[in-house]
């Protein structure tokens, strides 16, 4: 398959509001059920174990007309939630059979409770992550939290989840993030190739689509992309940071690459990349996941960092593992989590003279022209530097 | 003012505010000197705050929160909150934690102009609020040495305290919080000093509960939104479970017992309430830069706030909960857990709707809250719930807690004018 088709296939994807994908893979077979789940984590292979598909929603984006959403919230609250109660009272959430709801802030823990009185037939699960990291005292909590989780979708779907399928599972997205860190390594080699534009496609495609499609398309789409012969500029080489939660218009990325940056790393759709080393497949696969995420996973705004000196090291180490010049923060309007984390990231950056820009945005932003000019600007100061 | 009055509400009145009022000023003398004095310092939240844990090891306690509002009730905060954008905190974040990072850079001065003390140990209780987690992460910055100690408290995501929540926190304190306050402190535990404590918190507790439910009579001797932020003051920061705070809420349960047996209504800031004109519960905190005349929008229409869900926050009681000198541990972890942003949307919403049914009240209003994500996520939808479920008008007004920038005065009183005509005229129909 070639690039092209690849990367209109995930724009197909992404355009797409109503979850087409979802319901053919659910018309497949008779009694096939799928689970929705917001930012910024959820085990999915705990899904994918129970036979179901786990469904990414990441709100609207810029094509979904708000139009029932914003009733519901205040005009300080970001846009996440409104485009997702709207993608839900329009019934294009009919598809998903139950919603996970993650600890990552305020807004999204609240919206679980919005959803258990509004759709009350679903299942709905607000997933607590442990805030500290010790076996014995978050990772037991964890550990149970995950059991609940796997008896209600038991409960759901009427049959057993074994230990089996768990590990099968675990071993299947073991696979998938492997070949995204092949991915970002090689973005990371030839940016002007692998593209943050069509990456972000990429992932987005992730959200939706099962888990062994889209490894397969990934694997494709890196064996197109390394024939395809595209210039290469003189950009400079930048992070992208504040994207886990709220997506960012494709515009954005566009623009930010076109002003002039590569994008060598980013934080978006971080449920494909949360866990940072393969999981076990032998053992208690539950106390496997458990033990990734607390001793293995990726950080975060939403996760509480246990000591002064290691506050805002993951950039500094992802600026330097990705040989990158500076870091380009875009945060969501009004999220508390990226714009109160943001401060403290800068000292780490000032302490290790690391450049950075910022600025924010939302899922519905239509304005680039600002963020491109600040995005060049940013661009051709580092360049100037470092001449 | 009859006589009558006069004698069963002013003298009395002041005993409990003088003695409140005590109580704050000697905690800010006793924390302005406590580096010097060497004594240990701890900062904490108000939801979920282990305060007579706290007190097991001599700390002596602060309470952010409260130095922002306090702050803001002076007038001060308005100045904290540009300093801090100043250095690059966004316009869209919490406005506590910038008053609070602001009164830092501003010389450190606390609210009653004394200087505030470094401290010793952040005990980040984190507890129905995900900014408390960036907050300490912030102050921290400040004080790089400072142990910062993390007790996560689950959300009731369901509605319901499990075991593995339970048991979670009161691992949590067994391992982790007390040896790191015996460490810091110097003090070895004593947990029987901890019971001794708690039997304290029973007892103004059990007043507190008194106070917030004479509400149900008719007139109502309290306003239980305006006057109550100061009646949960002690018991929700750095009092509870001390004997002063017992004294203070026997004092304040006597005052208001014999406004109930004489009839009165609440008292305000310009003398006592004539006549109840409309019954209200309230959603949300408070707006503190311009809370007096945010009062008087209330008392001058005869407007009676019944029950509110702020009074809630530093601890919910009047559903039973009381904190348990037998099980110290455990109770400290239900404590936490039960405090009402830790709650979720429907059992938020059952909690409204009962307090619209018991205190007998003319509808909801919910004030919400810019910097307030905890609470005013979702309010929206907890306003339609109550207006179907108790078919009682809503009414819904956006202010700020402590950035005088997010109050307006004129939009306020409209809003709040219209809605009690709305209430008079559903009456009217009704009757
Ligand atoms: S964008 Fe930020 S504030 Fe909004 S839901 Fe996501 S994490 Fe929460
Ligand atoms: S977000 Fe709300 S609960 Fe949290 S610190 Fe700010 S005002 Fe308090």
């Amino acid at each position: 398959m070639s690039v092209q088709k690849i990367v209109d296939r995930c724009q197909a994807l992404y355009d797409d509001l109503d979850f087409t994908v979802v319901k053919e893979w659910k018309a497949k077979e008779e009694g096939r059920k799928a689970i929705g789940y917001m930012p910024v984590y959820v085990p999915r292979e705990i899904i994918h174990a129970a036979g179901m598909l786990p469904v990414g929603v990441i709100g609207g984006g810029d094509q979904l007309e708000v139009i029932h959403g914003d009733a519901y919230y205040q005009s300080y609250i970001c846009r996440i939630p409104r485009s997702t109660i709207e993608l839900g009272v329009t019934g294009r959430l009919d598809c998903v059979d139950g919603m996970l709801f993650p600890s990552i802030c305020d807004v999204i823990r609240n919206l679980s409770g919005m959803w258990k009185l509004l759709f009350k037939d679903k299942y709905v699960r607000y997933f607590d992550a442990p805030q500290t990291y010790d076996d014995k005292i978050g990772g037991k909590f964890y550990v149970q939290e995950l059991r609940e989780l796997i008896e209600g979708l038991e409960e759901l779907g009427g049959k057993k989840i074994t230990e089996e399928a768990i590990h099968n599972s675990i071993a299947v997205y073991n696979e998938n993030r492997a070949v995204i860190e092949d991915l970002y390594a090689y973005r990371s080699k030839c940016p002007w190739k692998a593209l943050t534009s069509e990456i972000y496609l990429l992932l987005f495609a992730g959200m939706v689509l099962p888990v062994e499609e889209h490894t397969q398309l990934l694997r494709d789409y890196l064996e197109a992309v390394d024939k395809e012969d595209r210039p290469m500029r003189d950009n400079c080489r930048v992070v992208l940071n504040g994207t886990f939660c709220e997506r960012p218009p494709l515009g954005l990325i566009k623009s930010i690459e076109m002003a002039g940056c590569y994008i060598v790393d980013d934080d978006f759709m971080l449920v494909t990349r949360w866990l940072l080393e393969d999981v076990p497949t032998t053992g208690d696969p539950v106390q496997n996941l458990a033990d990734a995420f607390l001793h293995h996973s990726a950080e975060t705004a939403a996760k509480y960092v246990d000591s002064y000196e290691a506050k805002g090291q993951f950039i500094v180490e992802s600026v330097k593992k990705y040989a990158a010049e500076g870091v380009v923060f875009a945060a969501p309007s009004f999220c508390d989590p990226a714009l109160l984390d943001q401060p403290m990231l800068h000292t780490a950056l000032n302490d290790n003279n690391i450049p950075f820009t910022a600025f924010q945005y939302a899922e519905n932003s239509g304005q680039m022209q600002p963020i491109r000019e600040q995005a060049g600007t940013f661009a051709d100061s580092i360049k100037l530097w470092s001449a | 003012m009859s006589v009558k009055e006069q004698a069963s509400t002013v003298a009395e009145k002041e005993d409990s505010m003088w003695k409140q009022k005590e109580m704050i000023n000697e905690n800010y003398e006793l924390l302005s000197t406590a580096n010097e004095r060497g004594q240990k310092v701890a900062s904490t939240f108000v939801p979920g705050n282990i305060n007579e844990l706290l007190m097991c090891f001599d700390f002596a306690r602060n309470f952010p929160e409260t130095n922002a509002l306090q702050n803001a009730m002076r007038k001060k905060s308005g100045g904290m909150i540009m300093e801090a954008e100043k250095i690059g905190h966004s316009e869209d974040v919490c406005t506590y934690v910038k008053a609070d990072l602001g009164m830092m850079m501003k010389g450190n001065k606390g609210p009653t102009g004394l200087p505030m003390p470094d401290p010793d140990l952040l005990m980040l209780s984190y507890t129905g609020c995900f900014t408390f987690m960036k907050w300490f992460e912030l102050v921290r910055e400040q004080y790089p040495k400072c142990e910062t100690a993390m007790l996560h408290v689950p959300y009731q995501a369901d509605g319901n305290i499990t075991k593995n929540m339970r048991d979670y926190v009161v691992k949590q304190l067994k391992e982790d919080i007390i040896p790191t306050m015996e460490r810091v402190s110097g003090v070895k535990f004593d947990i029987d000093r901890l019971r001794e404590y708690m039997i304290q918190s029973q007892k103004a507790e059990d007043d507190l509960v008194y106070v917030l439910q004479s509400a149900k009579n008719k007139p109502s001797p309290i306003d239980a939104y305006f006057g109550g932020v100061y009646y949960i003051g002690p018991i929700f920061t750095a009092f509870r479970g001390t004997t002063a705070a017992t004294d203070y809420y026997a004092t304040l349960r006597k005052e208001i017992e014999a406004r109930v047996a004489a009839g009165l209504g609440p008292i305000t800031p310009e003398g006592v309430m004539k006549e109840e004109k409309y019954r209200i519960v309230v959603e949300g905190p408070p707006n503190w830069t311009h809370f007096r005349e945010f009062w008087k929008m209330f008392y001058d229409e005869g407007a009676v706030v019944v029950a509110s869900t702020y009074t809630k926050v530093g601890g919910v009681y009047d559903n039973g909960f009381r904190h348990d000198p037998q099980n110290p541990l455990e109770s400290l972890a239900d404590y936490c857990l039960g405090c009402y942003t830790n709650l979720n949307l429907p059992a938020r919403t059952d909690m409204l709707e009962k307090y619209v049914e018991d205190y007998q009240a003319d509808g909801l209003l919910i004030n919400s809250i810019k910097s307030c994500n905890s609470f005013s996520a979702g309010q929206l939808l907890m306003l339609r719930e109550i207006e179907q479920r108790t078919g009682k008008p809503a009414a819904f007004i956006e202010t700020d807690l402590v950035d005088p920038r997010y109050f307006s005065p004129a939009n306020v009183k409209n809003r709040l004018e219209s809605y009690f005509q709305m209430i008079s005229q559903k009456r009217d129909r009704a009757a």
